[in-house]
């Protein structure tokens, strides 16, 4: 399944681009898209566990993704 | 929409008519404003970016929960992007009830729940040109 990686901030620009589409097996869950993202260098830059979003709602490292999902990698936030 | 980004510049007067009502007694304005502090040396501002699509659900959920903890107050709340020179308000709160317990603590649940969840980034910047991004303690 195929799903969109998108950057934000900080992550933005370590990794050079805002976006990407990835593909993981079906039944691949948030942990498993970071451990793909982490495969480009630029990923050093990331925490250990970095907050992720997916279709705009903070989400755990073991839900599960589907085909089209959008995958946010939320910098810590600095609102106000 | 209660709650929302905007690119302008906040009219925290215009917010405090949009909540006014006759059966309420207590207005709370919040205003947070960019600062230089005196370790920022010569910082002149601070530009924000978002991730405008979670930020507005986000925003939407926060109200949802204000609303129920807090069922009589009227809530708006602005928070700019782009770029926000020092002294100029970067978020807007007003909250109106019928009493002002209601109003302060409501307008206090928006802010501190705004800087925790809301996917909003500042890098600060300086007369020298420099540019950092603000990163606050991982949670």
């Amino acid at each position: 399944m195929r799903v969109r990686v998108r950057f934000f901030a900080s992550y933005a620009e370590a990794f050079g681009r805002q976006e990407m589409g990835l593909d993981l097996e079906a039944g691949a869950s948030v942990a498993d898209c970071v451990a793909a993202i982490r495969a480009d260098p630029a990923a050093s830059r990331l925490p250990p566990s970095p907050l992720v979003a997916v279709n705009q709602r903070y989400a755990r490292p073991e839900t599960p993704l589907a085909e089209g999902d959008e995958v946010a990698l939320i910098p810590p936030v600095a609102g106000g | 929409m209660p709650a929302y980004l905007t690119d302008r510049l906040l009219d925290p007067t215009a917010l405090v008519e949009s909540v006014a009502s006759p059966g309420c007694g207590a207005t709370s304005l919040f205003l947070g404003t960019v600062r230089r502090a005196p370790e920022d040396g010569d910082l002149e501002g601070i530009e924000y970016s978002a991730y405008p699509e979670m930020a507005e659900a986000e925003f939407e959920r926060i109200v949802a929960e204000a609303r129920e903890r807090w069922p009589e107050a009227c809530i708006a709340l602005r928070h700019r992007t782009g770029y926000i020179a020092v002294g100029e308000a970067s978020v807007a709160i007003a909250v109106a009830s019928p009493h002002r317990a209601q109003a302060y603590d409501c307008s206090r649940y928006l802010i501190e729940e705004t800087k925790k969840r809301v996917p909003i980034w500042k890098k600060e910047r300086f007369a020298s040109g420099a540019a950092e991004w603000v990163e606050p303690m991982h949670v």
